[in-house]
């Protein structure tokens, strides 16, 4: 079969009739099969569970006990748990680890019906923006396989780009669903820290962690987002605040909307072609009817290294779990506890995780603390007041996503400094808690452009009526890196 | 220039919760390994901890009872260390900012009121059993344990002796038992004590460098442990040592303490706010809420009992270091006009007797409140005699009769019927007729000797009391 290429396409096809959920997941996983390989999306595929659950939802649909998403399928992150299925955040210490829990998101989209057709690649324990720290191999790039996807949910991004799955979950630390879904031309949003919840999302650093849907197009993304957001008791950071119609206020006139420009996003790391995308896309707002002022985040230069020192204590203490004791891997023979913890974490961990519990360690090492952690969360601090001034004249910011275009594989993995630098336009959303999306904008080289724009606290709304307008009046989100009639069957 | 011994304790008390901490697994203490240990417990990848609220009052009702500062904003923060039984990698503890601060406890030894300042008490969770010599070779972990609330009280080091140490815990076991915010029972665990201990020459200003003492799981162990460490410190300084700063073990079984780890070994443990848990916040209306139902502590107790009941100050501390036992006398006085004393020495005496002999708490027994102040009231009336009495408590104790139903059913009334008295004396005086006379002579003693015998000759039904004013009437008639 054809595959389509909305999900709104897909729901009206599941309700007509016009082709079933198991021959609609089969043609997927089929794709998944004979097109993966040159990709590496997907860590682990569930032919027969999705088949299942297909069936089950099919039978849903024509005894009417079925609601909008029944049948569609979606992929997970691998680092959200998945009851019976391995789940290993992309690290050999999981390799082995097999959840017997479902997390909170994956409980609710299995719960409208949805079909999970497998767990997608990424970077180890979410540390790293390229899918090149996974144990299982780097993802690449679906428009030049010599390019990386992003990270670190580069396997979700991928994956969706090269329409092995028509949704997939992310999670998104310091940009792990924006830079990703930039370097592949998709759509991904990063919620308000608290909208979804973080249950079961298998923790890098818990005060910036936020799960959130990646597709084709801002309408996709708000079908995945409305069953993922609301409060969840089992997380007590997720918040109460009430959920919005997501689908159904896309639709909103741009006139009057005043969108930011923050002036130091547009340095000298910007790549010059990558900054004329954005300037075009800019125009095409102001020709939709919104406002667009120059703004001030005066502490953008400082969001980097916050983000760093924060993230790696973070990660430092909720790493500390993975000890060889209880699951996951443990090292053969050890000849006490010392040496267990010392073997296991040795062998478990990649040297990107590594660096960072190290730094992490550091960081918040008595004497350190101060100088380290406690600037970080004064820093964080101002970096949440620039954008509350700012919220105050504007109703979103906007930027590039990322300083260029997905860079070639291995570029970067000598200097992981420089990968840090990526991250320079996405960290302080995460700081600050704010909502942010990453939708394509163009081309340079024939690689993706994305734009992000971030909004204010429970702002997801707004953030989609201003994607799909821009995307009503562009067809960037149209492109596709594989074409959707091949591999199906 | 003599040596002063400075004590500070650190107590951990287990939270009377049903459920643990941060998940929804039950704390009841003797279950099959591991059959409490939920994914949170387990610290499976991607769980997250979930207040346990009920927390949150059983220490805002310490705080109020030892007069301290509950902070209305609070957090919980992550102290990182590596150990099998911990399974996160860190504890969930309080650092800078803990639940409760400033607080006191009064205590007294030897007639002397002493007050000791409580620096802080903070909410943290316990860690899991390991388990050695289970298995050849290796080392189980039991995480029944882990995640079950406790509240560590710190005290300033303000206690100067072994003695006072024991007595400053005793006041504190019995204020949580009496608050009800822990069960108390140091063999479970759930009242756990570690002392740090320094000494210094009296006039000196500055503290000594002091050790930690570990393993105190009782009070007879606290003051011994303490006092072992003592000696060892003045030792070792009088010898021209120095103390080292560590952490030490007591051995109950060798009566000493031994390095456990110095403080080189000592963990950085990294402290920082935990951001899986919100700060705590607690409103004046929340602790309005529970300041309106906290039991009355066992001192203010102890004082109403002596100034209400008039009781001596040995049984009010009987009466209210007990809760259950406080319960009990307080139900007795309330459902009697009986003298406040009768009550206490019965209760203290001869029901704790009974009870000590059986396996039942006082709140279990079969003698229920009422039941005994039906006995007493017939002690009070002259219906029965005191040893009548012990012996229908002993009855009772076994019968689901009431007090006056065996007193009637085995005829235990003492005879107060004068005229059969009268009798009885008259022939007494007859058949002792010396006794009469040294009586007479000057004697009086020996009245003793002749009640005796009008009891005998009654079979212990007659009222002793009432017998002894009949026989001095008549003797002193017939001076």
């Amino acid at each position: 079969m054809n595959l389509p290429n909305s999900v709104t396409k897909i729901i009206q096809g599941l309700e007509d009739g016009t082709f079933s959920s198991q021959e609609l997941t089969e043609a997927y996983l089929n794709r998944i099969d004979n097109l993966d390989p040159e990709i590496n999306s997907f860590i682990t595929v569930c032919h027969e569970r999705a088949l299942l659950d297909a069936k089950n939802a099919d039978k849903s649909r024509s005894n009417g006990s079925a609601s909008k998403l029944t049948g569609v399928p979606y992929a997970n992150k691998d680092i959200f748990c998945t009851k019976g299925v391995r789940t290993t955040s992309g690290s050999k210490m999981l390799d082995t680890f097999i959840s017997p829990y479902d997390a909170t998101i994956v409980e609710r989209l299995g719960s409208q019906g949805m079909v999970m057709l497998g767990k997608t690649n990424m970077d180890e324990f979410a540390m790293g923006s390229s899918n090149e720290t996974s144990f299982y191999g780097q993802v690449n790039n679906p428009w030049n396989t010599n390019c990386v996807p992003g990270g670190s949910s580069g396997g979700s991004a991928a994956a969706v780009s090269a329409g092995f799955t028509p949704l997939a979950t992310g999670s998104d630390t310091g940009g792990s669903i924006r830079q990703p879904a930039a370097f592949c031309g998709i759509s991904g949003l990063k919620p308000t820290y608290g909208r979804v919840s973080r249950y079961g999302m298998i923790a890098f650093a818990s005060s910036l962690d936020q799960a959130g849907p990646m597709g084709r197009s801002v309408e996709d993304l708000a079908h995945l987002l409305s069953p993922m957001a609301g409060y969840d008791p089992k997380d007590s950071t997720s918040s109460m605040v009430k959920t919005d119609d997501y689908s159904g206020n896309l639709e909103d006139a741009l006139k009057g909307k005043t969108i930011g420009l923050p002036k130091e996003y547009f340095s000298t790391s910007l790549d010059r072609q990558v900054e004329g995308v954005i300037e075009e896309a800019i125009k095409e707002f102001e020709k939709l009817g919104a406002n667009i002022v120059e703004i001030s985040l005066p502490t953008t230069s400082l969001s980097i290294p916050a983000y760093y020192v924060i993230s790696s204590a973070e990660c430092s203490s909720n790493l500390s779990r993975y000890d060889g004791v209880r699951y996951g891997h443990r090292c053969e023979l050890p000849i006490d506890i010392e040496d267990l913890y010392k073997r296991t974490r040795s062998e478990g961990f990649g040297e990107e995780v590594k660096r960072r519990l190290l730094t992490g360690t550091y960081v918040l090492s008595s004497g350190y603390y101060d100088a380290y952690y406690r600037k970080a969360q004064q820093i964080r601090r101002l970096i949440k007041d620039d954008f509350a001034n700012a919220f105050t004249q504007v109703d979103a910011v906007i930027s590039p996503t990322a300083p260029t275009t997905a860079f070639e594989a291995g570029k970067h993995l000598d200097n992981p400094i420089e990968m840090y630098l990526g991250d320079c336009f996405t960290v302080a959303s995460n700081l600050a808690g704010l909502p942010a999306l990453s939708i394509p904008a163009g081309f340079v080289s024939g690689m993706p452009v994305g734009l992000q724009l971030i909004g204010s606290y429970f702002q997801e709304s707004k953030l989609l009526t201003l994607g799909h307008m821009f995307q009503k009046s562009t067809n960037w989100h149209q492109h596709f890196s594989r074409d959707d009639s091949k591999g199906a069957q | 220039m003599s040596w002063e011994i400075v004590i500070g304790l650190e107590v951990h008390a287990q939270l009377a919760t049903s459920s643990k901490i941060f998940s929804g697994s039950s704390t009841e203490y003797g279950a099959k390994a591991n059959t409490q240990a939920s994914a949170v417990d387990l610290a499976l990848p991607g769980v997250l901890p979930v207040l346990n609220k009920r927390v949150l009052d059983l220490a805002i009702m310490l705080g109020l009872a030892i007069d301290g500062e509950i902070a209305s904003e609070s957090i919980f923060s992550r102290k990182n260390y590596f150990y099998p039984d911990s399974p996160k990698g860190y504890q969930i503890s309080q650092y800078d900012k803990p639940i409760i601060s400033k607080g006191q406890l009064k205590f007294v030894n030897n007639g002397e009121e002493k007050m000791i300042n409580i620096t802080r008490a903070h909410l943290e969770e316990d860690a899991g059993k390991s388990l050695h010599g289970e298995f050849e070779r290796s080392t189980a972990i039991d995480l029944n344990r882990s995640g079950t609330p406790l509240l560590e009280i710190v005290s300033e080091p303000e206690l100067r002796s072994a003695q006072d140490a024991v007595l400053y815990l005793k006041e504190l076991h019995c204020l949580v038992r009496t608050l009800g915010i822990c069960d108390g029972n140091m063999q479970e665990g759930s009242f756990r004590c570690d002392a740090n201990v320094s000494v210094r020459k009296s006039e000196d200003p500055e503290l000594g460098t002091r050790t930690e003492v570990k393993n105190l799981n009782s009070f007879r162990f606290v003051e011994k442990a303490i006092n072992y460490e003592a000696a060892r410190q003045i030792r070792v300084i009088e010898e021209g040592g120095t103390i080292k700063q560590e952490t030490r073990l007591y051995d109950p079984e060798k009566n000493e303490t031994r390095t456990m780890r110095s403080k080189e070994d000592a963990h950085d443990y990294r402290y920082f706010p935990d951001p899986d848990l919100l700060p705590i916040t607690i409103t004046a209306e929340h602790i309005t809420r529970i300041a309106k139902d906290l039991p009355e502590t066992p001192w203010n107790k102890r004082l109403r009992y002596l100034k209400d009941y008039g009781v001596s100050s040995e049984d009010a501390e009987i009466l209210a270091n007990s809760p259950e036992t406080s319960v009990y006398f307080e139900a007795c006085m309330k459902k009697s006009t009986l003298s406040p004393k009768l009550v206490a020495n019965w209760i203290i005496g001869e029901l704790s007797a009974l009870i000590n002999k059986s396996s039942v708490t006082i709140s279990k027994s079969p003698i229920v409140p009422e039941r005994l102040v039906s006995i007493l009231k017939r002690i009070e009336d002259a219906t029965i005699s005191g040893k009548t009495a012990k012996h229908l408590l002993g009855v009772m104790w076994n019968s689901r009769s009431s007090a006056d139903q065996i007193i009637a059913h085995e005829g235990l009334s003492q005879v107060s019927d004068n005229e059969f008295l009268e009798k009885v004396i008259t022939q007494t005086f007859t058949d002792f007729p010396s006794q009469v006379q040294e009586y007479k002579a000057g004697k009086l003693k020996i009245l003793g000797f002749l009640v005796g015998h009008v009891m005998k000759k009654t079979k212990g039904k007659a009222n002793p009391a009432m017998v002894k004013v009949l026989m001095e009437k008549h003797l002193r008639q017939s001076i």
